[in-house]
């Protein structure tokens, strides 16, 4: 128990650790910005007063960090008051600052978008499973046979097509030319089914080739023999047995999967005007140099995937003791 | 290796001829613009058609070629070297270096979604070639640690390494002429499936208008650029994005046949 804990709390510190650098990352990306944020908001025509009075609104007229470094006075301490040192504080009341552009909290904006997000990442992972699992059971029972190697082949041309390619094609067939659907937007219900195919297209690729793999993998364990021995179908052997314990591995690549799907929507979000973080993210933030809002966006995608990674490998050791105690 | 290795080799040893040959096989100037001839439907003056601009897009999918492998290799070597040394280095030294590396610093960076970092950095840093180069790298030299760590772990506790330690070797000769030579399989695997990823990826930032800024031929700026378009000039998307899908694709084949080769519990499946 007291090994266990001692675990627990060991991860738990990794996990705060990797945020803690994560945060201050981002919050250190904002210095990169060539020149300065207000001259790229306010233009070369900004008057000496209008930009002082953005600094002060944002911040930014005071120091980057804890200490800084110039080559005539060396390092010198700056204090408390820094933005480092206000986005944390802003961070702990749930305050990612306000958009340069719009004057609107960063994080109204972005809850209003990740929803549409979230939506669409779910979406697609279910359409991945939806392929993936029955293409990679028949791949599994039919080792080396031709559905094996056509299925292999699909999985490879699923992970090597991007999603900026994949997505075009599908509009162009089943919107503009068969005018199934929308060729982009998010109003209707069935807008979410062609962002949702090319987004989940790679995953499913991943999911059916580990499926393969695993079902090849149980199929020749024991108690496979022993099931058959005792009479029962190949069907209840595959689909009772083996797929019980090869799903497994499977679990934890969904759920490292979402963070991957959550950051890849940004590519779908953009092909279909799909109106997420993504775009949120290029759109509002990159195209129109709202830093603050690229700041927030960035940081928010990457704690959700670090958030969904820990909670998989929590469930995963969870689920296999092998590793809990290993 | 199985029959897609070879394909993937195929593949991409014609992107690579045409790469370096490009201004032997390209038929048009890449930048110059016939606004007459805009749209114009494959033909044999222009086999591949022209853009929205009348440039033709057979010689921008040939030189785009370049761009895509000047950034791969570029991304892969830098990115390797520095993801094998890192790497080298944790699993030798072991101890808290090790353990600093491993668990701290691998993790930060495979904290972030891999685009996201990248398309952050090209955000705050601005668009152009040697930035999108950089970027890449940042998130690209993660995977060879890891491997290269677990390689070196494995490595060094074999017979001839305590047996060079015996003769009196100095570390950097036992990590360079015994340990990295034998750990170096897995790694070229890395690289092929690396080399699939930094294309990708480039494309994707071009894509995004977060790459190499246009007039340059890249692949992922063609298709953003074609995307207004392709409903009623479909050939404009399509010849880039088999460029694109065709690469990828080949040194996926590449890297999972070599692993498949490499790795003998694969091979009998």
């Amino acid at each position: 128990m007291k090994y266990k804990l001692l675990n627990f709390a060991r991860q738990l510190a990794l996990i705060l650790l990797v945020i803690w650098t994560v945060v201050s990352l981002v919050t250190l990306l904002i210095e990169l910005v060539p020149g300065s944020p207000a001259t790229t908001i306010l233009g070369e025509t900004a008057t000496a007063e209008q930009i002082a009075n953005f600094n002060f609104k944002h911040g930014l007229d005071k120091p980057a960090f804890f200490i800084s470094y110039s080559s005539e006075e060396g390092f010198a301490w700056n204090g408390l008051d820094n933005r480092y040192a206000d986005y944390w504080a802003g961070l702990f009341q749930g305050d990612l600052g306000r958009s340069f552009r719009t004057d609107r909290p960063v994080l109204d904006m972005i809850l209003e978008r990740y929803p549409a997000t979230i939506k669409l990442a779910v979406a697609s992972m279910l359409v991945a499973i939806g392929i993936a699992l029955p293409l990679g059971v028949l791949a599994g029972t039919n080792k080396n046979g031709l559905i094996d190697n056509a299925s292999s082949f699909v999985a490879l041309l699923g992970i090597s097509l991007p999603t900026f390619v994949i997505g075009p094609f599908l509009v162009y067939i089943f919107a503009i030319q068969l005018g199934w659907f929308r060729p982009g937007g998010s109003l209707y219900p069935e807008d979410i089914i062609l962002p949702a195919v090319t987004l989940g297209a790679a995953l499913s690729a991943i999911l059916t080739r580990m499926i393969r793999s695993s079902v090849i993998e149980e199929l020749g364990e024991d108690y496979v023999r022993t099931a058959r021995a005792k009479g029962l179908s190949e069907r209840t052997v595959v689909y009772k047995h083996v797929l019980k314990n090869g799903l497994i591995p499977v679990v934890t690549i969904l759920g490292l999967q979402l963070g991957v799907l959550l950051a890849g929507s940004i590519i779908t979000e953009k092909i279909f005007s799909w109106q997420g973080l993504g775009l949120l993210l290029l759109e509002d933030g990159i195209a129109k140099r709202d830093y603050r809002l690229v700041q927030g966006c960035v940081l928010v995608i990457s704690l959700t995937y670090i958030i969904a990674n820990s909670l998989t490998d929590f469930v995963y050791r969870r689920l296999d003791p092998r590793i809990r105690l290993g | 290796m199985n029959r897609l290795a070879y394909i993937g080799i195929a593949i991409a040893t014609v992107v690579i001829l045409t790469a370096i040959f490009a201004p032997f096989i390209a038929t048009h100037d890449v930048t110059v613009q016939d606004l007459v001839n805009r749209f114009a439907s494959p033909s044999a003056d222009h086999w591949f058609g022209t853009d929205a601009l009348g440039r033709d897009v057979f010689s921008r999918v040939v030189y785009g070629a370049r761009i895509s492998l000047q950034v791969g290799i570029t991304v892969v070597l830098v990115s390797g070297v520095i993801g094998i040394l890192i790497g080298a280095i944790a699993g030798f030294y072991g101890g808290w270096l090790d353990r600093f590396l491993s668990a701290y610093v691998f993790n930060v960076f495979l904290a972030f979604p891999g685009l996201l970092l990248a398309i952050a950095l090209v955000a705050f840093l601005g668009a152009g070639l040697g930035k999108l180069i950089l970027a890449l790298c940042v998130i690209g030299w993660v995977g060879y640690a890891r491997v290269m760590r677990g390689q070196v772990l494995k490595v060094r506790e074999y017979d001839f390494v305590n047996a060079a330690k015996a003769l009196g070797a100095s570390n950097m000769r036992i990590l360079f002429t015994h340990i990295l030579p034998n750990s170096i399989q897995p790694l070229i695997v890395q690289a092929s499936l690396g080399m699939a990823g930094a294309v990708l990826s480039e494309a994707s930032l071009s894509f995004l208008g977060l790459g190499i800024p246009p007039p340059a031929p890249s692949w992922g700026t063609m298709i953003e650029e074609a995307r207004n378009y392709f409903a009623n000039y479909p050939h404009t998307l399509f010849f880039p994005g088999v460029a694109i899908a065709l690469t990828v694709l080949a040194f996926n084949f590449i890297g999972d046949g070599l692993r498949e080769y490499l790795d003998p519990k694969q091979r009998t499946r």
